[in-house]
């Protein structure tokens, strides 16, 4: 019991694990975060099968999947909001689950439901964001001032949460995951909700953090990840079952250019 | 980040319109309270008077009052704790605390000096009034003392074991009556146990209250609601984490 807690706590680490070195000299190949042979089962249930990802700074990746694939699960685990059972996480080098305060410092999330105090103001809740990552206070007004340009809040950053629109609360929820300029920012369904208009600017803006830092997004739509994604892994029933760059499978199968049908074509015998 | 957390917790209680009225009603109770005690002094105050050793006003007044305040808090602190952390859970904002450096101690030790801030600035009034009359008379500063740092300990425990069963649920309404259940429950069990030794006696922070309403500092006193509050919030603590293991 004593040596299985301490495998879940991450104190006892296979050997063959290869050490990631946090000062690599090249910073576009700088692996941000990695994750090996990640399992998670809720009681009988395995959600999560044995999954690997590695992400290097400046990289997109689209996590796809049917509803129930394990995606949101799987996210929840790179974020620290969920121990695996087994398997290891490395964010910049530094091991999530033995030193998850100053793994953390350098993730911003955003679940499926963004985490809103809705009774604060757009300005103030992300000011504690901010503070609650460990920025300081003296840095926190500018980065606030950044992030709500940045996801077009400028209109409504005095208003109440609460009397937003959807797509407005969608937005503040990726502005408090954008606001410490993370090195890993995870987004679980970033565009659910919005219009198609802020859609546009909302892959933009994505795209554009993917500049600095490295990006994962959950979708179902697939447009997203031919637009945004530099690379795509393909989830289904825990497993990770494709994985490769968003051109490979624009081309899966010798038909370049039709995605939705190469994802069908993938998924399918899976199911 | 305990004083971050705290902060956020008074912001989020002082955006919301109730809040500004439960201080207000409760101020206008502890006056009304007050108020009473102070006539019926002044009633008997001749006949006092005529004592050798007469009760003083803050044994009269201040020590009933303080006893109110206490059984009022049984009942009031539910009505805060449900929110604490159940509402987290119900609009799904426990994520963005899971998701940065934070440990449950801090989440937990956040939210209760958060809260407890706030009821001591709920309860403030109550000492303010009773000191408005030094204006007229001399008050017993041990015994005012003694009342205020027993209300505070007392404060803290009720915060803490709802603190504990708002980490239990989903749902702040269960977390209210889960609360007010195990309060009143502690509390009738100490009135209703005859025996002078009856274990249930020690286990009531309401009976613990008493010596310092009497103005007596007993460490032992102390010491259980040291320990009550500290057990409750380690079990907060545990509830917390086992978030991030049963999702």
């Amino acid at each position: 019991m004593i040596l299985m807690r301490a495998h879940i706590l991450g104190y006892i680490q296979p050997n063959s694990q290869p050490r990631l070195s946090p000062t690599l000299s090249d910073a576009t190949s700088e692996t941000t975060l990695s994750a090996r042979n990640l399992t998670r089962r809720f009681g009988n249930r395995q959600i999560v099968h044995d999954i690997s990802l590695e992400l290097k700074r400046g990289e997109v990746l689209g996590l796809l999947g049917h509803n129930g694939a394990g995606k949101s699960t799987t996210m929840q685990m790179l974020t620290g909001c969920l121990l695996p059972d087994s398997g290891t996480i490395q964010i910049c080098g530094i091991d999530l689950l033995r030193r998850p305060l100053l793994a953390k410092a350098h993730i911003g999330y955003l679940p499926e439901t963004p985490p809103l105090y809705r009774e604060l103001s757009g300005d103030s809740y992300l000011t504690f964001a901010a503070r609650l990552r460990g920025m300081k206070a003296a840095d926190v007004p500018g980065a606030v001032t950044q992030a709500t340009q940045r996801c077009g809040l400028e209109a409504v950053r005095k208003k109440t949460i609460a009397t937003l629109s959807k797509g407005y609360q969608q937005r503040v929820g990726i502005a408090q995951a954008v606001v410490h300029s993370p090195d890993v920012i995870v987004l679980d369904e970033p565009t659910v909700g919005l219009d198609p208009a802020q859609i546009r600017d909302i892959r933009h803006l994505i795209r554009e953090l993917g500049n600095k830092s490295s990006v994962i997004l959950s979708t179902h739509l697939l447009g997203e990840v031919e637009s945004v994604c530099d690379s795509v892994q393909i989830m289904q029933q825990g497993k990770l079952i494709y994985g490769d760059t968003t051109s490979a499978l624009m081309s899966y199968g010798g038909e370049p250019g039709k995605l939705e049908e190469n994802f069908i074509r993938i998924t399918e015998p899976h199911v | 980040m305990i004083r971050l957390l705290a902060l956020r917790e008074l912001r989020s209680l002082f955006a919301l319109p109730s809040t500004w009225f439960i201080l207000a009603g409760l101020q206008f109770v502890f006056a009304w309270f007050f108020l009473a005690r102070l006539e019926a002094f002044l009633q008997v105050q001749p006949q006092l008077a005529q004592l050798a050793n007469a009760p003083g006003v803050t044994v009269t007044v201040a020590a009933p009052m303080f006893n109110t305040v206490a059984l009022l808090l049984m009942m009031l602190v539910p009505m805060f704790t449900m929110r604490l952390i159940a509402e987290e859970r119900r609009n799904q904002t426990l994520p963005l605390l899971l998701s940065s450096p934070l440990s449950s101690r801090h989440i937990v030790l956040g939210k209760f000096f958060g809260l407890l801030a706030f009821l001591i600035l709920l309860t403030c009034g109550v000492p303010l009034m009773l000191y408005t009359l030094v204006l007229g008379t001399a008050l017993d500063h041990g015994l005012m003392l003694a009342n205020l740092l027993g209300l505070l300990l007392l404060t803290a425990s009720y915060v803490a074991v709802g603190l504990y069963i708002s980490a239990l649920t989903a749902q702040p309404v269960i977390a209210a009556i889960g609360a007010l259940a195990v309060l009143a429950g502690l509390w009738l069990a100490d009135i209703g146990a005859t025996a002078e030794d009856s274990p249930w006696h020690a286990l009531s922070p309401l009976n613990h209250f008493q010596s310092f309403n009497n103005g007596l500092l007993d460490s032992g006193d102390a010491a259980f609601f040291v320990l009550f509050s500290a057990a409750f919030l380690l079990l907060a603590m545990r509830r917390v984490h086992n978030n991030r293991i049963y999702g």
